[in-house]
């Protein structure tokens, strides 16, 4: 355990101090491919600072996979292609965005599970617990200017 | 001598909670009224002791007493004063302390100001509370002692990180912790009414000002942790879905969801059992992201140095009083009178629909940020989990949660009249299109933030709209209605608003933030949204604890110049690391936000200018949301002890306040 | 009451346990969360032409990994855990039946001699990757890592941070022992 933490240290230490993270030397000169660069950075999780993406990372690692992103683009990789890339060295976990896949099902239906389950059970208990309300009688003159009156300092 | 004697009160204070956990539950079974009322001096004394020690370690800090391991570990004498201070709580220990501080605080304040809780519901919610205290007082003496000693001391401490050596520091932590320690009262007496077997009305009212002030504190506190983030770390973002910023997100959804649920409660004697489970699950929610900090299962930015043996005291901790709380509640609340029925379409079940989002909400963060967990341990693989996930899942719930609060308050309890609501909201649509195409003129037509606006907009307006209609603002005599009006529907006017312009400073500032990242030498200039910025000069300066490379940036629009920008790069030599300062110019509508980078080596340097759209009114929206409880805090109707004694002597006027 | 309605109340309680089995689970001693785990295991060596850190001895080609078993180490003197490493890689450079290769991650040539002269000089061939695209290819995240590659080629066993006697001792050896067949 310390010698892991004494790893992720070494990697925290290189990468310490807060982001300023693209850097103008590595900017692409076409706009359009650059805006694809960040676009896609934006999606890779830094493997360094793991909370962060290698947009916003100023990691060295970061530095470089930003580079090796606008390397990929500018020799005509889709966008797919280029991510498909860094996955082939890092796994999965490189992508901030889970992909769709039989291991994260649970993960991407689980919202709408949950609020379709929460929403049948609340049918399932009203259903059980029919109510009958009358629709109120009419109200006389009188009651209804004391009604008003009422419904001034209501909550 | 101080630090020991700081040591002998926390240990005094285990005693005390001991006493208080075990007594007053003992005679509040048997009647006793002698030894329930043991609850409120054992909860002063406990306050007392629990003090003692925070001024104890306080002064370690503050007069840097390196013999104190903790002191030694996360100061330094070079350090200001106020980041000796605060830095007490910047480490685990301390913030341990502040944690079971917070928990006396509580306890002490309802023992000191529940004179109208009932003898019973009273000493049982100490009890409990005092039972909370006891594990993690006994976690701090027995795992993570603050009063530690080095011997020899160290001549000089490790310097507290740079990063938390900010005004945030000061007020992020404390407010966080009242927040989310603070449902830990709401817990208590959930416990107490399962014990008693007993769910009513009444106490949901007196439940209801504990939540809502740890609420409000919550709702600061994650602002406060916004805007922090938003200056310190150099790009402008506010929120990153990191699993510790999750762990508060989580309880503040389930604190929401209570507050809401236990209306209910109060007004129709309905929706018990499931309010009761939310004020457990919400303290849950505080212990799981209290777990995930300090036990180094999932990687964070923001985690403390973690240690799986403490982890596992935490984990033990939680079993106890977790697990205890659900299975009290699968043994007794199937024994709870069911309460009042409702239509569906009424306001109870707007506030119902409001839950089964909100709990929703909660799920999927949580779903999210412990799915990576659940994979590894099963064996799964390993997959990461970042924003893009919750912007496809959270915010299709929340959006519309959003657009459906302005209906709720229109709908009236046991069956309403939802037509009768929508065609009060007329004026509203007509707001949410405008807004939407005032957006789309301005901005263009990518369909998301349209949608923000518009929710934005017609929750605002909605929210205006009934104030007016309730007010009849129009009307003669409007002032004197408003004066009237029940402070809790002003705070809740308060908090919708709130939420409304928050929603619509979240939507500016994602979708339309703007950015220019270039090398400047001297005298060079940038552009970003209609403004020039031209860096005069790069310099160097002496900080009380770190070397500043200052530089001097102009900002100009059409020509004139409309401030100097000062943004810096920090490097603290003790602790070898760098920080920026943004330089930050707001025109209350939008940020101008500049950071200096690196020297690019050829007599440049890298700057980067952002340009964002409406983002302080993400903090200005959850302040006024933390208003609306402070507020709604001061309802005569939830201010207990003296004053409402006095009032009582007063003959109420016929008519007022029958309605409740 | 109904049966499965008292059921229903004790669905929070198991939801709670599961959760708790999940966490207690994740506090397991010798698991790293932030560990990233190597997706090359079982695929062959990328390629790669690494040029020495001394001029005129031998570099290093992805291709020449065939026919031996080969024990790959990224370094460099600025990572500190290297330099608690450098002892067991000695040691480890004794055993016949590898070969141990360092690659100097984006280290400056003289700092990584002063390292070496410092520490010891375990490998047999220290080239140099300046760029950090040959780390790259293989998926290495921080220093130091460690890679055993067979004698067709193929990573076998990935190590990332320094190792430690109980690694080597019940993971590499064992399968270096296979391996050597």
């Amino acid at each position: 355990m310390i010698r892991a933490s004494a790893f992720a240290l070494a990697l925290l230490l290189a990468a310490a101090g807060a982001a300023v993270a693209v850097e103008p030397s590595e900017m692409l000169k076409d706009p359009v491919l650059e805006a694809r660069a960040r676009a896609i950075s934006k999606e890779l999780r830094c493997l360094v600072c793991q909370n962060q993406s290698i947009d916003d990372s100023n990691a060295d690692l970061a530095h470089d996979l930003r580079l090796i992103v606008r390397e990929r683009l500018t020799a005509g990789d889709s966008d797919d292609q280029v991510k498909a890339y860094l996955v082939a060295r890092y796994g999965d976990f490189i992508l901030l965005d889970p992909p769709f896949e039989a291991k994260t099902l649970l993960l991407w239906s689980g919202p709408a599970l949950v609020l379709l389950l929460g929403a049948g059970a609340v049918v399932l208990a009203y259903r059980r617990r029919r109510i009958d309300v009358a629709p109120p009688a009419g109200l006389s003159e009188d009651e209804k200017k004391r009604l008003a009156r009422l419904m001034d300092g209501d909550a | 001598m101080i630090p020991e004697l700081g040591h002998f009160a926390l240990a005094l204070a285990l005693v005390v909670a001991f006493i208080q956990m075990t007594l007053p539950m003992w005679g509040a079974a048997r009647n006793d009224g002698r030894l329930m009322a043991l609850a409120k001096p054992a909860a002063m004394a406990q306050l007392l002791c629990i003090l003692v020690a925070f001024g104890a370690l306080m002064q370690a800090f503050i007069v840097s007493d390196f013999s104190v391991a903790v002191v030694a570990r996360n100061s330094n004498s070079a350090q200001p004063l106020i980041y000796r201070i605060a830095g007490l709580w910047g480490n685990h220990e301390g913030s341990l302390l502040l944690w079971v501080a917070i928990l006396a605080i509580y306890g002490a304040a309802v023992a000191a100001f529940g004179d109208n809780l009932p003898p019973r519901l009273q000493a049982r919610a100490l009890a409990v509370q005092a039972a909370i205290a006891l594990g993690f007082l006994a976690f701090m003496l027995f795992a993570s002692n603050p009063f530690a000693r080095l011997d020899p001391a160290p001549p000089d401490g490790a310097e507290l990180n740079p990063i938390l050596q900010d005004p945030g520091l000061a007020f992020h932590p404390p407010m966080l912790y009242l927040g989310y320690v603070g449902l830990s009262m709401a817990f208590s007496f959930a416990i107490a009414a399962l014990i008693e077997g007993r769910v009513d009305a009444a106490w949901a009212r007196w439940v209801r000002p504990w939540t809502l002030a740890a609420w409000l504190c919550l709702t600061a506190g994650i602002c406060f942790g916004s805007r922090w983030a938003y200056y310190t770390l150099g790009w402008g973002g506010w929120w990153f879905w990191d699993p510790v910023e999750n762990a508060s997100l989580m309880p503040w959804l389930a604190a929401t969801a209570l507050l809401h649920s236990a209306i209910v409660v109060e007004k129709r004697d309905a929706l018990k059992g499931w309010t009761i489970l939310l004020a457990i699950l919400a303290f849950g929610f505080s212990l799981i992201g209290t777990f995930l900090v300090r036990s180094g299962v999932i990687t964070s930015v923001h985690a403390f140095a973690s240690d799986p043996l403490r982890g596992l005291f935490i984990l033990v901790l939680m079993a106890i009083y977790i697990g205890g709380a659900l299975a009290l509640f699968a043994w007794r609340a199937p024994f709870l009178k069911p309460g009042g029925l409702f239509a569906p379409l009424s306001r109870e079940g707007a506030l119902l629909i409001n839950n089964l989002f909100l709990a929703t909400a909660a799920a999927t963060v949580l779903l999210g940020t412990l799915y990576p967990l659940i994979l590894d341990v099963l064996g799964l693989g390993t997959v990461s989990v970042g924003p893009p996930y919750y912007n496809a899942t959270f915010m299709p719930i929340m959006l519309p949660l959003a657009a459906l609060t302005a209906i709720g308050p229109l709908l009236s309890w046991k069956r309403a009249d939802v037509a009768g609501a929508m065609s009060r909201l007329k004026f509203a649509a007509l707001v949410a299109a405008a807004a939407a195409l005032l957006a789309w003129w301005l901005e263009g037509g990518r369909p998301l933030p349209l949608i923000g606006i518009a929710v934005a907009g017609w929750l605002f307006a909605g929210t205006l709209g009934e104030f007016a209609g309730r007010t009849r603002v129009f009307e003669a005599g409007a002032i004197g209605r408003m004066r009237r009006m029940p402070r809790s529907a002003w705070g809740m006017t308060l908090a919708h608003g709130g939420l409304a312009i928050a929603i619509l400073g979240m939507t500016g500032s994602a979708a339309w933030k703007q950015e220019d990242i270039r090398d400047l030498k001297p005298g060079e200039s940038g552009t970003i949204a209609g403004y020039v910025y031209r860096l005069e000069s790069v310099g160097a300066a002496e900080g009380p604890n770190y070397h500043v490379t200052r530089a001097r940036i102009t900002l100009m629009r059409d020509g004139d110049t409309v401030t100097v920008l000062e943004p810096e790069k920090r490097f603290y030599p003790e602790a070898e690391t760098t920080t920026t300062e943004a330089a930050i110019h707001t025109t209350g509508f939008a940020d101008v936000y500049g950071v200096i980078g690196e020297p690019d080596g050829k007599g440049g340097w890298a700057v980067r200018f952002y340009y964002e759209p409406l983002v302080a009114f993400i903090w200005i929206g959850a302040l006024i949301m933390a208003l609306g409880g402070v507020v709604s805090l001061s309802d005569r109707r939830y201010r207990i002890g003296a004053p409402l004694r006095a009032r009582a002597a007063r003959i109420v006027p016929a008519g007022k306040g029958a309605a409740e | 009451m109904s049966r499965s309605k008292r059921l229903l109340f004790v669905l929070p309680l198991a939801a709670f346990a599961t959760l708790a089995a999940w966490f207690w689970m994740g506090l397991a001693p010798n698991r790293d969360p932030s560990l990233v785990p190597s997706v090359m295991i079982g695929r062959p060596v990328p390629a790669f032409d690494l040029a020495p850190l001394v001029a005129g001895k031998p570099g290093l080609k992805s291709d020449e990994l065939k026919g031996r078993v080969t024990l790959i180490n990224f370094f460099a003197s600025w990572c500190v855990p290297c330099r608690a490493e450098v002892p067991l890689l000695m040691d480890l450079a004794r055993d016949k039946r590898l070969e141990l290769d360092g690659i100097a991650y984006k280290n400056k040539p003289g700092d990584t001699e002063a390292f070496l002269a410092e520490l010891g000089n375990p490998f047999t061939r220290v080239v140099v990757d300046d760029t950090g695209r040959t780390a790259i290819d293989f998926g290495v995240y921080g220093v130091p890592e460690s890679y055993l590659v067979d004698k067709d080629g193929v990573i076998r066993f990935r190590e990332a941070g320094p190792l430690t006697p109980d690694v080597i001792e019940t993971q590499l050896k064992p399968l270096l022992a296979k391996l050597s067949q």
